[in-house]
């Protein structure tokens, strides 16, 4: 009997704890604020921040209500785009990087805005009148001082610098094929070496560069300047990671390749009036001041300050490495695939 | 009064052996010889257990099927037109079949490092008796929810050359995956073969001792046959995993050729190549399915009615010497190690010991100032792991007395392997092909329903399904048909068979399959992370967003909160299998 009691017992227990504590709860909080001029829906990458307070504020200037979807990372956001194809169920975009604009103008998923507030600072970077520019970043190799001072060892200054033997085997990058700062650094070494980049990268290889699959893998494991203390002082990362090492570590500047992420209007959306609204307040003032804070990127605006420690060690490079967008457009699949080619023959 | 539990136990000991199948030859079963004293109820049970296998069919057909078969359609279909001729160019080229042979060799690795260290470990976890057994139990089974990126570095940690284990020369070899997937997948061996141990009648292997049968050999020929079902189960599961296996294939297993779920990976999101990952999704699912028809004839081929009964486990003894230096020193050394890592790293800041990462939990840390905070994050993740246990349940467990019912109607057994395969299906599909078959098919359908979030318990109750449906079907299937043949004599309706009979079985499988399904929703990464809403952010993927941003603030944070996640989830391991009911399954804490 009382294994009988005992079930009951667990049956009512778990019946409770479906009434009271289910994940159901969330749609309540989202649906019960319907703004007057209806809801305008964003997709973006997963690693985009908006405050409660910019929500809020949004929501006030425009009348529309926010909702936001983040399937992935940026290329996950690309293809969704692409293969939602004539029935979009999202009416913005924001997130889409510069090495992946062209596959979406190529397939035609987006709707022409030119925001009137887009700063003059910004102006060179808009693609056609679809693709406007919200944040940029630089992806440079990262150097710990610290362990080239202490190892008396001169620093690299030139891409060519690392091919050499004393430097190759100092070296930790990301594939390209499954990181984003891979693919860029890979198409910053295509931008700089042209057809000899198949060489550079085997004279990096056979030297003992090591690859890995990701961003946090390289920077926590395998870098000696960030937490896991590796054996590698020199890593791809990002322009701005040096604010966070407050400045034990710099950057390489003549590796430096930038990263843009733009916002767009999608083609057919049902509610273009409130992507439009929104493009607009990505590039205020309000938002573009927490750019820095919460992406870890540089806001496209220029006159908006940047925090202490970026000003201090983490500003961008003046004559940073810049692809042709449309080379991109057109190679980067077979890049991708000529360098997997060649890392697999290299392993093996 | 129907037999109380303590009759029904007493049956279970007399019930007399016969042939697994019951008497082949007689056509008229007592069932039948009643059947006009109980039409009704007949009927009504016919509809019953139609209804037990269509609902979660359909379930299966609307959140598996429709999204996987609406992506493979438009690697196939091109214009209308269906096309083969991709076929031809990627089983065409020689890397392809690098590539499946990478993804055999490392899941057959994973299978039988889980396996031949997994029965010495249920062995001691579940047939011996001493201090700190529950504790060892939760601890083997952490790493299964663990998120891969977060293990991935944790194994690195201690792999790469200047780590404690860097000696070893494992830092991105095949060797260190494997040795990671047996990390995953031994807690499944340990508790599926574990619990079917727990309940075996030991006086056969006593018998066999007392007649000067040395102890190995009393095992090999006693109770291994015995294990058989739970340890082919088990292992067909451990083989999906494995050879699915995605994040821990990613970081550590460079360089080299990938799997297939790291090509399909990179086809579909880098590519766009859907025709090409169509086709290599087509390899995966064909190795899927011949894994699930060996361990299905594996298991009908060992398959016994068992006799189970009330076991006071014994004593660790001098003895079981070898199966504890095993067992011991598998947890000790591959499970404990990369997680006492874990914890050691979680508990440093800047080269000192320190609590800051901990204190940290409650707030969305540098870079988060609108994110939701790990202790946010992680009351999600358990509303959400509750309502696909929940689902899972309700879908496995009328699924699983389906699958355990034994019949004569070959037709009947046809339908139950088919039903088998068919489960097991969404761990052999990649999570980013489900991921987009979401985006073309329900949510092209109900955008609003897509976006509310609602899709993530019912996603992980798919992807729990398999564990729940395994975990239980070993059990029921070790029913003598005989007990129920007898009930239904003595006049019993089908629904107090159920109650009375399968009752207690399935209270005994059902701590160990809610404590899987909700593990496994607890951990689930892939899927949640297509389905979450942006501000209703589980665990595992906010650890993962953590890590993927610079400053020592987001770093100790995301292995604060991965300790966080394992130290709840063993407590939930411990506490699912606490609720069995006394009696069933194992008397001692």
């Amino acid at each position: 009997m009382t294994r009988r009691i005992n079930i009951v017992a667990t049956i009512a227990l778990a019946a409770l704890a479906l009434t009271g504590c289910s994940a159901a709860d969330q749609a309540g909080g989202a649906a019960s604020t319907e703004g007057a001029g209806g809801t305008v829906t964003i997709l973006t990458h997963d690693s985009f921040v908006i405050t409660d307070e910019q929500i809020a504020s949004f929501e006030e200037q425009s009348g529309y209500t926010l909702q936001t979807t983040a399937p992935g990372d940026a290329g996950v956001v690309t293809n969704q785009l692409v293969l939602s194809g004539d029935s979009p169920t999202v009416d913005g975009v924001y997130g889409i990087e510069n090495y992946s604009t062209q596959t979406l103008l190529d397939a035609g998923a987006l709707a022409s805005y030119e925001s009137p507030d887009l700063p003059e600072s910004a102006a060179s970077l808009m693609i056609e009148d679809k693709l406007t520019p919200i944040d940029q970043g630089q992806v440079c190799i990262n150097i710990d001082h610290a362990w080239f001072e202490e190892n008396g060892v001169a620093e690299p200054t030139t891409l060519d610098d690392l091919t050499k033997p004393e430097y190759a085997s100092l070296l930790v990058t990301m594939n390209p094929a499954t990181s984003s700062p891979g693919l860029a650094f890979l198409v910053a070494t295509i931008t700089e070496k042209g057809d000899d980049w198949e060489n550079y990268w085997q004279q990096l290889l056979d030297g003992g560069t090591k690859v890995v699959s990701g961003w946090s893998d390289a920077y926590f494991v395998d870098f000696s300047g960030a937490e896991g203390a590796g054996e590698y002082p020199l890593v791809l990362s990002y322009s701005s990671s040096p604010a966070e090492a407050d400045g034990r570590t710099g950057v390489l500047e003549t590796s430096c390749t930038p990263q843009v992420e733009y916002a767009g209007v999608v083609e057919g959306a049902a509610n273009p009036a409130g992507a439009q609204a929104f493009i607009d307040f990505l590039l205020s003032d309000e938002f573009q001041s927490g750019v820095a804070e919460n992406m870890y990127m540089y806001p496209v605006n220029s006159e908006v300050a940047l925090p202490e420690t970026w000003a201090q060690h983490a500003t961008l490079v003046d004559a940073p490495i810049e692809p042709n967008l449309k080379d991109v457009a057109a190679n980067r699949d077979a890049w991708i695939a000529d360098w997997t080619t060649l890392f697999e023959n290299n392993a093996g | 009064m129907h037999p109380s539990s303590r009759t029904s136990r007493t049956s279970l000991r007399t019930a007399t052996r016969g042939s697994p199948t019951g008497p082949r030859s007689s056509k008229t079963t007592p069932a039948n010889r009643l059947a006009g004293n109980t039409r009704a109820s007949g009927v009504l049970g016919k509809i019953a257990w139609t209804a037990a296998a269509v609902v979660p069919l359909a379930f299966l057909a609307v959140f598996f099927g429709w999204p996987v078969g609406a992506i493979l359609a438009r690697g196939f279909v091109t214009d209308g037109q269906f096309s083969l001729a991709m076929f031809g160019e990627v089983l065409g080229e020689s890397r392809t079949w690098r590539i499946v042979a990478q993804t055999l060799w490392m899941a057959i690795g994973g299978t039988l490092g889980s396996v031949l260290l997994g029965i010495p470990g249920a062995y001691i976890l579940y047939r011996r008796r001493f201090p700190g057994r529950a504790v060892l139990r939760g601890i083997a089974t952490v790493p299964f929810v663990l998120p891969t990126v977060v293990v991935g570095v944790a194994f690195r940690a201690l792999l790469a050359k200047q780590g404690p284990l860097g000696f070893l020369g494992l830092d991105g070899t095949t060797t260190a995956v494997i040795l990671a997937m047996v990390f995953f997948n031994f807690s499944i061996v340990v508790r599926q073969v574990g619990s079917l141990w727990a309940t075996l009648d030991p006086r056969m292997t006593e018998a066999a001792r007392t007649l000067g049968a040395s102890p190995f050999r009393a095992f090999r020929t006693v109770t291994l046959p015995q294990l058989g079902p739970a340890i082919a189960s088990s292992a067909s599961l451990v083989f999906l995993y494995c050879s699915t296996a995605f994040g821990i294939v990613v970081t550590l297993g460079q360089p080299g050729y990938g799997t297939l779920e790291t090509e399909i990976y990179t086809q579909t999101t880098v590519f766009l190549n859907l025709p090409g990952a169509a086709v290599l999704s087509v390899l995966q699912f064909a190795i899927v399915l011949v894994a699930v028809l060996v361990s299905n004839r594996a298991r009908s081929g060992t398959e016994t009615t068992l006799k189970l009964g009330e076991v006071k486990d014994a004593r660790l003894g001098r003895g079981d010497l070898w199966p504890a230096i095993v067992t011991f020193g598998t947890i000790g050394t591959l499970i404990l190690a990369p997680l006492v890592a874990l914890v050691a790293r979680s508990l440093q800041r800047g080269g000192e010991w320190s609590f800051a990462n901990y204190a940290l939990l409650g707030t969305s840390g540098t870079g988060f100032a609108g994110g939701a905070t790990v202790l946010e994050a992680l009351d999600h993740s358990l509303k959400i792991a509750l309502d696909a246990t929940m689902i899972a349940l309700a879908i496995g467990v009328p699924l699983a007395l389906v699958l355990s019912r034994r019949t004569k109607s070959r037709g009947f057994q046809r339908a139950q392997r088919v039903i088998d395969g068919a489960v097991m299906l969404p761990l052999g599909v990649s999570a980013v092909t489900v991921g987009f078959g979401f985006i073309v098919s329900i949510q092209a359908f109900a955008p609003q329903l897509a976006m509310s979030g609602l899709l993530v318990p019912l996603a992980q109750a798919v992807v729990a399904l398999p564990l729940v449906v395994r975990s239980l079907v070993p059990v029921l299937r070790a029913i003598d048909p005989r007990l129920r043949e007898a009930a239904a004599t003595l006049g019993a309706s089908p629904a107090r068979i159920l109650r009375t009979v399968d009752g207690p079985f399935l209270a005994r499988g059902l701590g160990l399959a809610a404590g899987f399904a909700f593990a496994v929703s607890l951990g689930e990464f892939g899927a949640t992370s297509f389905l979450a809403r942006p501000d209703y952010v589980t665990l595992p993927v906010l650890i993962v967003r953590l890590l993927s941003r610079p400053g020592a603030d987001n770093y100790g944070m995301a292995l604060a909160a991965a300790v966080l996640l394992a130290a709840v989830t063993a407590t939930v391991m411990v506490v699912c299998e606490k609720l069995r009911p006394r009696g069933a399954g194992e008397v001692t804490g």
